[in-house]
Parts: structure tokens; C-alpha cells; sequence
């Protein structure tokens, strides 16, 4: 088997191309598999995969295995592996990628709660225009886990008593024309 | 006086407000009008990234298309904002495929953005148009003997935007000292503090956070000074769990660059929100 055939073989379902197709992961295909990234993520030992390791998977066509790992829910966008990559990938945009993969196609890892948070995040945005943080976190914990919201009081009441946490949430004026736009974009985008 | 359009982000009424009050006492002092953008909505951030890249380019352009037809720089104050809107920027000139959605999507309800917008951080904005020498002139109320780590967080210096260094940024150092403080050796001082993962992974965020405390403190730091709210709420709120979980006894207060520029303008600390911090300031106040 020659290097194309292998290359057609791996990516049969297309996952290394569609992948590549989306804004900032196209850098897949460079990656030399040294390492910098793996070595230089804070939050590397909590992954199933390191970043290093999702990028061999991804160009192995393991789509299952990539977008079902919690890996991309960890990454905390702080952007070390991207300023310190060598060839010019960009992992944490490419996590970024995966995670809107996993989304789509329905493949989110189940273990971990971080894409509950972002979706109460974005609802938020949609909502009111503006996230109002007390609401966040509140519906979060209600969400995942009552228990910790529990544990968590103490410090809400802490912020509250040093005025830092707003109650009400502000909506801003143009919410509809915002609205508007999330819906458009995300028919557009091929969101589910 | 220097005019900009000043985006406050999600926080400046809730976690940061300390930030507000004192950005907001000390811009006249240091010739900044900072005029709210109008109407501005949340920058998308890292969530909305995570969930639909599409729609958080466009939540995210309708903030510059409002910024645009103001026609000045657009300052932010949280790293996280800043980092969120200047990707947007990036990504519309460097795909203009995404471009292309993007106009479509916002010709829709009557707006455009040309991408004109220069999207800046008020630290930046201090730094290059401010400057530190001008800072310095007006300090009335030196900070002199005043041990301060200069926290700088992830997204304030990367991806590299360019006006500091990526891993061993000096700006904020060279802050403290123009105030008269000395800025202590802080190893981790552009390491992550966990970002938004502290709510729904605590457990992996607050070894960050220990970390962080570990080196601010063994530099011989009294207090850390952050430019994002985010990093000074993990830090400030989250600093009581640290030391019950690690059984350590920091008392760092965590304050904003702009709190410690206010103090060294004499401004009065109720102006400067100093009491919204959690680890309260007191001994580094009254020492002085």
C-alpha cells in the first residue's frame, strides 16, 4: 500500500478533513509529534489523551476516540502550548475545534460536566445579551450537581457580601437583533 | 484628553467591580475618557467558542461593527474579553470564507464591521499611550517598601498579541516599580489560574491556584496584582479553599493594577472599591 492509499484508508470518514476544514485546525497536518504541547499543558495529567496524542488520533481517523475523550473539556484556553509550538499549530484553537465536534455529531465525553457549563454560559448569552454570573453558576449546580452548590455557598455569600455578585440579570436592548444573529449563524454553521 | 470606546465585559458589575470603580476613578486623573460602548453584549468567550465557532465569531463582530461606527479603539479590561474580540479580528481576516458567513449573518439584521477596529487592553493602553514615566509623575502617595507579584494570567499576554513578552512579560513589573513598589521575583507570574474550569472542575484548578500562591508567596510578595477579573476572583475567592485543602495559610490580598495606581494617586480606597476583595487588604493599607 502505497503513502495515498494508506492516507485514503485512514481518513475514510473523512475525519482528518473535516477537521481540517474548520478555522485554526487545519494546523493538524504539520504537526511534527514532538511534544512541546503535551509538555507544556497545566492540565495535561487530567487528559485521556495529551494534545500531542489527539493530534496522532485525529490524523489516524479515530473519530470515535477523539471526539468522546475529555480531553479538548479540560484545556483551559490558556494558550502556552500555541506560543510555544515550534511548526505553528495551534492546539488550543484546535481543542476549541473538537469541542464544537463533539457537540455536533453527539459524541460529548459523559464523564465531565464542563460542556454543562459552557451550554448555561452560552444560553445565557442568547438569553439576556449579557452573562450574569450568579445566574450561571446557579442553574450549573442546580444542572450537574446540587450537592456542590451546596459546598459552593459559602463562597457565593462571601461574594455577595462584598457586592460582587449581581442578582438580577441586565438584558441589553438590542436582544433581539442578537438573538437574531445566534439563530442565523447557527443554521448557517450546521449546528444540531 | 484621550478618547476611547471601553468595553467592560460580563464582569465589571458582578466579580469585578472593584475593577470598574477604580478604572473609573483614576481614567480622568490619567487623561483617559473611556466612553462605554454602547449597547455591547457579551464577547462570547471561551464557552461560545466551544460550542458553535460560527456563532461566537458573530456574537463577538457585533460588539466591532457597534465599536466601528464609534471610530475609536475599542479598550478592554478583562484578558479574557480582550483575547475573545481580537481573535475575532484575526479570524475574519484570515479566513475569508468565515468572513463571508459572518457579513451574511449581519446583513441580516442591518449591520456591518470592515474590521477596523483595533481591539487594545487598558494595561496596553497604560503602557504605550498613558506611559508609566507619566504614571510616575503624578504618584503622590509613593508605594515605597511595598512588596507586590505582578500576575499577568494567560490571555493577557497570549496568544501573543505583541505588547509584552508571551511567557516572561515585564510591563506589569515595571508598573509597580514606577509606583514606588518593588515588584518580587514571581516565577509563575504568567501561568494559568485555572480560568472558568474552577466551577466545573474545582478539582483541577485549584492545585493551579496553589501553585500560583506558592510562588507569589516564597518571592516575598504582601499582596498579587492581576488585570483580568477572572484571575483576581480564582485567586481573591477561592484562596480560603486553597488553604483548607493544602492546610496552608496565605493571606494575600489580590488586588487591580488600577487599585494600586489609584493608592498611589491618593485616591480614597471606597473610590478605589478596595473593599470588595475578599482577602481583606487591611495590612498592606495600613502599614503605610
Amino acid at each position: 500500500m502505497n503513502k495515498q492509499e494508506l492516507m485514503a484508508r485512514v481518513n475514510e470518514d473523512g475525519f482528518l478533513d473535516e477537521v481540517c476544514s474548520m478555522p485554526g485546525a487545519e494546523c493538524v497536518r504539520w504537526c511534527m509529534q514532538c511534544g512541546m504541547c503535551s509538555a507544556s499543558c497545566p492540565n495535561v495529567s487530567r487528559m485521556e489523551y495529551s494534545p500531542r496524542k489527539m493530534i496522532a488520533l485525529i490524523r489516524a481517523g479515530k473519530r470515535y476516540e477523539v471526539l468522546s475523550s475529555n480531553s479538548m473539556w479540560v484545556c483551559a484556553s490558556c494558550y502556552l502550548c500555541t506560543v510555544r509550538c515550534p511548526k505553528d499549530v495551534k492546539p488550543t484553537e484546535l481543542m476549541h475545534t473538537l469541542e464544537c465536534l463533539a457537540l455536533r455529531h453527539g459524541l460529548v465525553n459523559r464523564k465531565t460536566s464542563v460542556p454543562a457549563m459552557y451550554r448555561t454560559f452560552f444560553d445565557s448569552i442568547r438569553k439576556n445579551g449579557r452573562v450574569c454570573e450568579f445566574n450561571v453558576m446557579a442553574r450549573y449546580y442546580l444542572k450537574t450537581n446540587p450537592i456542590a452548590a451546596l459546598k459552593m455557598l459559602p463562597l457565593a455569600l462571601k461574594l455577595l457580601s462584598h457586592r460582587r455578585l449581581h442578582l438580577r440579570s441586565q438584558k441589553i436592548e438590542g436582544i433581539e437583533q442578537l438573538r437574531a444573529i445566534i439563530d442565523k449563524a447557527r443554521a448557517l454553521g450546521g449546528a444540531e | 484628553m484621550r478618547y476611547y470606546s471601553y468595553y467592560p465585559g460580563c464582569c465589571s458589575r458582578g466579580t469585578g467591580l472593584g475593577y470598574t470603580l477604580s478604572i473609573e476613578a483614576i481614567s480622568r486623573p490619567l487623561e483617559m475618557e473611556l466612553v462605554e460602548l454602547e449597547d455591547w453584549n457579551c464577547c462570547g468567550s471561551t464557552p461560545s467558542i466551544s460550542i458553535d465557532e460560527l456563532a461566537a465569531i458573530c456574537i463577538g463582530t457585533r460588539n466591532l461593527a457597534l465599536a466601528e461606527k464609534a471610530g475609536l479603539d475599542l479598550v478592554a479590561s478583562c484578558s479574557c474579553c480582550y483575547t475573545t474580540l481580537n481573535r475575532v479580528n484575526h479570524y475574519l481576516q484570515l479566513y475569508p470564507e468565515l468572513k463571508e458567513k459572518v457579513d451574511q449573518v449581519l446583513a441580516e439584521v442591518g449591520l456591518e464591521y470592515h474590521g477596523k477596529v483595533r481591539v487594545r487592553h487598558l494595561l496596553e493602553v497604560s503602557l504605550n499611550d498613558v506611559t508609566f514615566e507619566v504614571i510616575e509623575s503624578k504618584v503622590v502617595n509613593s508605594l515605597k517598601g511595598l512588596r507586590v507579584a505582578p500576575y499577568y494570567g494567560c490571555q493577557l499576554v497570549r496568544p501573543d498579541l505583541g505588547f509584552d513578552h508571551p511567557e516572561f512579560p515585564q510591563s506589569l513589573d515595571r508598573l509597580i516599580a514606577s509606583l514606588g513598589a518593588e515588584p518580587t521575583p514571581f516565577t509563575l507570574k504568567s501561568r494559568c489560574c485555572g480560568g472558568s474550569l474552577t466551577i466545573p472542575m474545582l478539582a483541577t484548578a485549584l492545585p493551579l491556584l496553589h501553585q500560583l500562591l506558592d510562588s507569589a508567596q516564597s518571592g516575598g510578595a504582601q499582596c498579587i496584582v492581576a488585570a483580568c477579573p477572572l484571575c483576581q476572583t480564582n485567586l481573591d475567592a477561592y484562596q480560603a479553599m486553597v488553604n483548607r485543602k493544602y492546610k496552608t495559610k496565605y493571606n494575600l490580598p489580590v488586588l487591580y493594577f488600577t487599585q494600586l495606581i489609584g493608592m498611589a494617586l491618593g485616591i480614597e480606597s471606597e473610590a478605589l472599591g478596595l473593599d470588595t476583595a475578599i482577602v481583606s487588604p487591611e495590612s498592606i493599607l495600613a502599614r503605610r
